[in-house]
């Protein structure tokens, strides 16, 4: 079992040097099918692993090599293929062979073919090292790996100008009415690098944290002695890991770099939000599910942060124009649900709605690819329209992922949101259940939303080749079809695999009851998936209908209105980081630079440079190059030298 | 006759050979004052090692003694090859760099 673990890992990496030796050369398509060739091996390892530890029980856990070793520290190359880790393993891999498949299409008429290929198996392979690891320095590793890749990738196309900041809401790079997704794809990426770098701060800390208290990063020593630690201590580690899983999961208020990065191409978005970087938070808490365990309020206010930030990216999906930002808002809508699960102690559910969310997230993002590709990237949905008829398969596959995403039985969104619900209300926390009911109606809304405006309706765009808003729309290739078909599959049908699920994931994670979560009564169970379906099924139909009634959603009375402004301005987020960080910042490095380091630090520098200088222009005199001279200068230094040697001798 | 008073007659030879290299300059004269300076050393060494009754010293100046006649022996050999060539041994004109 140990050659599919270390084909699971490496595959990638194989695939990610094999097309950096093609960087530069221009595009090789068989770069690309080499590449998705790896990743298909590495999913085929992973599920033969994901298969023998369902059907044995056991782990599978290599030592690849010691790695720092010094004194009582040991610190290990290790890998271990668990239950957990085993679930990540496979939806990681089989997220990516798709999407890397659906980048062969995608990328057709990119330049940077090869290059991008490098990058996007660079970027699985990271992952992998994140979820396999069997400590947390590795899993640090990985994490960070993770954050190179995505900025490698979010400013894949880095020659793109900067947008101008205006504060017209329909050509602003802030708002989500224009066409920009973000300033340009080098500010996105610096973004998303930055603000996770900050984040990345707290998660070192709690790792500081842990090894000083314990004296090692092995998962298995960590949570075997967490336990005895002093609580506040704990508490503190908690809440530090916490900080580096917001980051990585863009939770508030760390959310601004997820919709910008929507800069970059559709799968890396694909990828970002359904296999490698945004799960990885949710991973880590699962992860460490013993230490967030013995401290129940920490949990209690990552379930609060999960809800807010459920409500606060679906209120935003509302209004919004920019097809990915929409999708974007949906991811973390979505993060927020997870939270809620591992907060209240759920962790099997989160792990689960991860799971599921990958599938139709995923699948969401490779269509909206195919949309855009067909329509010369264009990204306003209100200039799509009636897409239906030329891109069929493309139009069932969304809405295929749509209604999974709103949750409607017996899509895979339906089992593991209801959860999710399920596990809110059962464990008395009835204001978070509802907010997430509400954005249960919310989700299913903007979801249709999109469908109704990007495939149905009427044609915004013209077919006359003179006319600025010219479109082709087409079909894309059928291989891409192809490949997004597993996923579609798995959108519809992941969650009836709950139960076998269950069954692998709660050998290692708490169940339900351990949890304090008891199963409802059957009356109340019926009830709250009654409710739900009917929120869910109420937002469906409210979007279906006052499309096919209006034609649009906002009326031109309400677009005035204040709270419509706030939710397309992203509630003035990148406004008040602009100016309450950015600004003050950019004027402190100026202060620093102009005052500090011109006057302070260059005038002692150059005072150093001066003295050496004069002094030796003044000492040249001595050396005239007459040897009488010569010798008295030597006798007058020895006199001194005795003189001073004299002097120290007495002193002393 | 104690120590002290080799060591003063050293010292003053010593001081003598000194004032003699920095003031001559002509450069035999030159090596004539290091020799002094040489010498006063080897009567210290010797009345040293006398009165403290170990050998080391008096063997010390014998290596003195040695090396000092064939550094005049080079030193002297030089010192006609530079008055061939320049038809003067004066410090001041063996002087070819500027400071």
């Amino acid at each position: 079992m140990e050659g599919f673990l270390y084909t699971a890992l490496f595959a990638p990496l194989v695939g990610a040097l094999f097309a950096a030796m093609f960087g530069n050369s221009p595009r090789k398509i068989w770069v690309g099918v080499v590449n998705s060739t790896l990743l298909g091996l590495a999913m085929v390892a992973s599920l033969i692993l994901m298969f023998h530890i369902f059907g044995t029980g056991t782990n599978v856990h290599v030592k690849m090599l010691d790695w720092i070793v010094i004194g009582n520290v040991d610190i290990p190359f290790g890998f271990v293929a668990d239950q957990v880790s085993v679930v990540m393993m496979v939806v990681v891999t089989l997220v990516s062979t798709m999407v890397h498949i659906h980048s062969i299409g995608y990328m057709d008429h990119d330049k940077g073919f090869n290059r991008f290929f490098s990058y996007l198996s660079a970027f699985v392979f990271s992952m992998m090292i994140l979820v396999m690891s069997d400590n947390f320095a590795g899993l640090f590793i990985g994490w960070e790996g993770v954050g190179l890749c995505s900025w490698l990738l979010i400013g894949f196309w880095y020659h793109k100008e900067d947008q101008e900041k205006t504060s017209d809401m329909y050509n602003s790079p802030f708002s989500t009415l224009s066409p920009h997704s973000s300033i340009s794809p080098g500010y996105a990426a610096n973004e998303a690098f930055i603000i996770n770098r900050v984040a990345d701060l707290g998660m070192l800390v709690g790792l500081f944290l842990i090894f000083w208290n314990i004296g090692s990063l092995q998962y298995d020593v960590v949570f075997a002695q967490v336990g005895g630690l002093d609580h506040g201590l704990v508490v503190a580690i908690a809440i530090f890991l916490f900080i580096g899983a917001m980051g990585k999961s863009a939770q508030f208020p760390f959310n601004q770099w997820l919709a910008n990065a929507m800069e970059g191409p559709t799968p890396v978005s694909a990828l970002i939000h359904a296999a490698t970087m945004v799960t990885a938070g949710v991973y880590l808490l699962v992860r460490a599910n013993e230490i967030f365990t013995v401290v129940p309020e920490v949990g209690y206010f990552i379930a609060c942060l999960g809800a807010f930030v459920a409500i606060f990216a679906a209120s935003q999906a509302l209004v919004a124009t920019n097809m990915k930002k929409i999708i974007a808002f949906s991811t973390l809508s979505q993060l927020g649900y997870m939270f809620v699960a591992a907060g209240l102690g759920a962790y099997w559910v989160a792990l689960f709605h991860l799971a599921t969310h990958a599938f139709f997230k995923s699948v969401l993002f490779l269509g909206a690819g195919n949309v855009m590709h067909a329509m010369n990237d264009q990204i306003n949905i209100k200039k799509m329209g009636g897409l239906k008829k030329y891109m069929p398969h493309t139009a069932l596959i969304m809405t295929i992922a749509s209604v999974a995403l709103a949750g409607i039985f017996p899509l895979a969104g339906f089992f593991s949101k209801d959860l999710i619900l399920e596990a809110a209300f059962q464990s008395h926390a009835y204001i978070l259940w509802f907010i997430l009911w509400v954005t249960a109606g919310l989700t299913a809304f903007y979801s249709f939303r999109l469908v109704m405006y990007v495939f149905h309706g009427e044609e915004n765009w013209s077919h006359n080749k003179e006319d600025e808003n010219y479109q082709h729309p087409h079909e894309t290739y059928p291989f891409v079809i192809a490949a997004m078909t597993p996923l579609a599959i798995l959108a519809i049908s992941a969650g009836w695999f709950k139960a076998e699920f269950v069954e692998m994931t709660t050998k290692m994670l708490p169940t339900l009851h351990e949890a304090g979560i008891h199963h409802p009564s059957s009356a109340v169970f019926w009830t709250l998936v009654a409710v739900t379906t009917l929120m869910a099924g109420g937002g469906i139909a409210y979007a279906v209908l006052k499309f096919n009634k209006k034609g649009s959603y906002h009326s031109d009375k309400m677009k005035e209105t204040f709270v419509y402004k706030l939710l397309a301005n992203q509630y003035y987020m990148p406004h008040l980081i602009e100016n309450v960080i950015n600004k003050p910042y950019l004027a402190m490095s100026k202060f620093s630079w102009k005052e500090v380091d011109l006057k302070v630090i260059d005038t002692i520098v150059d005072g150093i440079a001066k003295i050496v200088y004069t002094t030796g222009e003044e000492s040249r005199a001595m050396q005239t190059g007459n040897l009488s001279k010569a010798l008295k200068w030597m006798t007058l230094g020895v006199v001194i030298l005795l003189a001073v040697a004299v002097a120290a001798g007495n002193l002393k | 006759m104690i120590l002290n008073d080799y060591l003063i007659l050293s010292t003053i030879i010593f001081v003598i050979g000194l004032i003699g290299v920095l003031r001559r300059k002509n450069l035999i004269m030159l090596f004539f004052a290091t020799e002094i300076m040489l010498n006063a050393v080897n009567i210290a060494l010797a009345a040293i090692s006398k009165f403290h009754g170990d050998l080391t010293g008096q063997m010390f100046a014998f290596f003195i003694i040695a090396i000092a006649a064939s550094e005049v022996a080079i030193g002297l050999g030089l010192l006609i090859l530079w008055f061939k060539r320049r038809n003067s041994i004066d410090l001041d004109t063996l002087q070819s760099m500027e400071g």
